[in-house]
């Protein structure tokens, strides 16, 4: 791309700036700002400047007071357990994920072809459509209300989307290189180990931060298949803070505050990352 | 592919005579015998290694197929038997027939539950379609400002639903929100109080969540149309607005079915906004397919009646896809993952 516009230089220069273009994106920006400056600024106020104030108006005295309360409500705890489910789930699927991209790219037979489908199938259909099953399943295996009861499903669900994004990058390996580890007499764990892997590392990067992403914010299954405070994660404890601080809206919104601030962390460290990953299964 | 018929055709069976040959495959191998039947892992030193092996054992490729099988292939299935039993979500289920099915059809809620869902599709659609589109193709642009724009513009994607859900839910609030916020009578609204206005509402969150989404791929594609066909169009005299349509829009085609088919399935499975912001009211204004299926499984304990909302969940969002590859006459999805 850079080098055809070195190699044509100039010809006509993009015509006149595009004005309609800048001012509409412009109001886009202010749409999607707007929203997160009232969280901010609401989350510094005190509960007297909440309801005398002017919503979404800089607070009078701002104060950390609502972080407080939230920090001692077991924010902590939530965060560890969203912690635990998020690097494990993401550890096992980038892991088996890899595995079987590596075998999809390498290996054509009918079961391959077979096991590329299903993966497909789990893109197309509405994951949530299952959620009564997985219940039953988990109940069954003695998991209710336990953080493994969030993994194991978390992985399964995430598996179709993460082998898509890798078998598309692990494709451009060229096959030379396969051969030449073949040649010397690699096995198939060492080609994995000293080839695949260090070859894929963006891509594993890319497709880790995006099933961070989702399985750090996911609702769903903590809200169905746990019920103790004691396993609870953040976006389910941001739920139900709404509830026990009774309409002490400062605090809820200084925990939604504290619960983005690893993911914000994430996207300024490894945002072109991020943002390659999440086009990467899709786009073309 | 491979020269050996018979072992090709062995491995290509199901499992059980595909196990058989990684099993043979871990075996000493003495002497190689290039030749000799089944045996095309043995020939590597023989012949040139590509034509000769089949790639690596499928057992690499075991742990991902087991547990997606487990925890999505028999969900999937476990919804259609649980949509013909009765089980309250305590105890185990017992067959009842068709008596969840005929008591779903013979609902008139499940009707509105498929209408409202059918509307959240189309209704998202039409928002975020044209937004995305136009937003994408902006960020792709190569100027400094769009750069920090697209930044920015990306940021709902890092939040929760549940986030998303509750700060909107506050910042709409009649009385402490921004409808006393800016002193316009147009804002002063109870936006989620009313029955007529809260599903719009729900509309317009959802597409704040997706649209930065759907922007990047229209972004990602746009990146991809060669700058030639601008050069070209511009020395003929095209303007900007008919390169756009003459080059931009059929150049997107295949972003457009791909972004077209999970707005749709995003607008299906909206689920944790709605739960968070109105729970599927007020009534059941906001009451579409998938908080129906919640409510019904897991507030008023008849998983089966549930099942029955998720099965025909299923289906709505499988013939939509479908739908969406058969209209744009190719397998995208699948034309991505074969062709090797």
């Amino acid at each position: 791309m850079a080098q055809a516009s070195v190699a044509r230089p100039r010809m006509r220069k993009r015509q006149r700036p595009n004005v309609v273009g800048g001012l509409l994106g412009f109001f886009w920006l202010v749409l999607i700002i707007g929203p997160i400056y009232y969280v901010v600024i609401t989350s510094l106020k005190d509960q007297a400047d909440y309801y005398s104030s002017n919503a979404l108006g800089i607070p009078t005295n701002p104060t950390l007071r609502a972080y407080r309360i939230v920090l001692q409500n077991d924010f902590l705890h939530y965060f560890i357990n969203s912690l635990i489910v998020a690097v494990v789930t993401v550890a096992v699927v980038v892991a088996i994920s890899l595995m079987a991209s590596y075998v999809i790219v390498r290996r054509s037979s009918r079961i391959v072809h077979l096991s590329q489908r299903v993966f497909l199938l789990g893109i197309a259909i509405p994951i949530q459509a299952t959620i009564v099953p997985v219940y039953y399943l988990i109940v069954q295996l003695h998991l209710y209300d336990t953080l493994p009861a969030l993994i194991l499903p978390g992985i399964a669900f995430a598996i179709p989307i993460t082998v898509l994004i890798l078998v598309n990058y692990l494709r451009d390996i060229p096959n030379e290189l396969y051969d030449s580890m073949h040649a010397d007499g690699a096995s198939d764990w060492r080609t994995f180990i000293s080839l695949v892997l260090p070859l894929s590392k963006p891509a594993i990067t890319t497709v880790a931060i995006y099933d961070a992403l989702n399985c750090w914010n996911g609702f769903l299954f903590p809200l169905i298949l746990t019920q103790s405070e004691d396993k609870r994660t953040l976006p389910l404890s941001l739920w139900s803070y709404q509830g026990e601080f009774n309409s002490d809206i400062p605090a809820v919104l200084a925990a939604i505050v504290l619960s983005c601030l690893p993911i914000l962390a994430a996207y300024i460290i490894g945002r072109r990352q991020l943002v390659a990953g999440l086009t990467a299964g899709f786009g073309k | 592919m491979s020269s050996d018929g018979t072992a090709a055709a062995a491995a290509d069976r199901p499992t059980s005579s595909g196990a058989e040959v990684l099993l043979r495959k871990k075996e000493p191998l003495p002497d190689a015998d290039p030749s000799g039947p089944g045996s095309p892992r043995r020939s590597i030193s023989a012949s040139s290694p590509k034509a000769s092996r089949k790639g690596p054992s499928l057992w690499m490729l075991a742990p991902a197929v087991a547990f997606f099988a487990a925890f999505g292939l028999v969900p999937l299935l476990g919804t259609v038997v649980l949509s013909f039993c009765d089980w309250n979500g305590l105890g185990s289920p017992t067959f009842s027939g068709l008596d969840n099915w005929t008591s779903v059809l013979k609902d008139g809620s499940t009707y509105h539950a498929l209408w409202l869902t059918v509307l959240m599709c189309v209704g998202t659609f039409v928002v975020q379609f044209p937004i995305s589109l136009l937003l994408g193709v902006f960020m792709a642009g190569q100027q400094r400002y769009r750069a920090v724009m697209s930044v920015l513009y990306f940021l709902p994607l890092l939040f929760s639903a549940a986030a998303i859900g509750i700060a909107f839910k506050n910042l709409l609030d009649p009385n402490f929100g921004v409808s006393n916020a800016l002193h316009l009578g147009l804002l002063q609204q109870d936006w989620l109080g009313s029955p007529t206005l809260a599903f719009w509402v729900i509309i317009a969150v959802v597409s704040w969540c997706f649209i930065p989404f759907h922007s990047l791929l229209y972004q990602a594609g746009a990146r991809q149309i060669p700058k030639s066909l601008y050069e070209a169009a511009q020395l003929d005299g095209a303007g900007r607005v008919r390169c756009f349509f003459s080059i931009t829009l059929p150049q997107l085609k295949y972003t457009m079915v791909t972004s077209t088919t999970l707005m749709i399935v995003g607008a299906l499975t909206a689920f944790d906004l709605i739960y968070v912001m109105t729970n599927g009211g007020p009534g059941d204004a906001t009451r579409i397919l998938p908080v129906d299926m919640y409510l019904d499984g897991f507030k008023s304990n008849q998983m089966g009646v549930a099942s029955v909302v998720a099965v025909i969940l299923i289906g709505l969002a499988l013939s939509f896809a479908l739908l969406l590859n058969k209209l744009s006459g190719s397998d995208r999805m699948e034309s991505q993952m074969e062709g090797m």
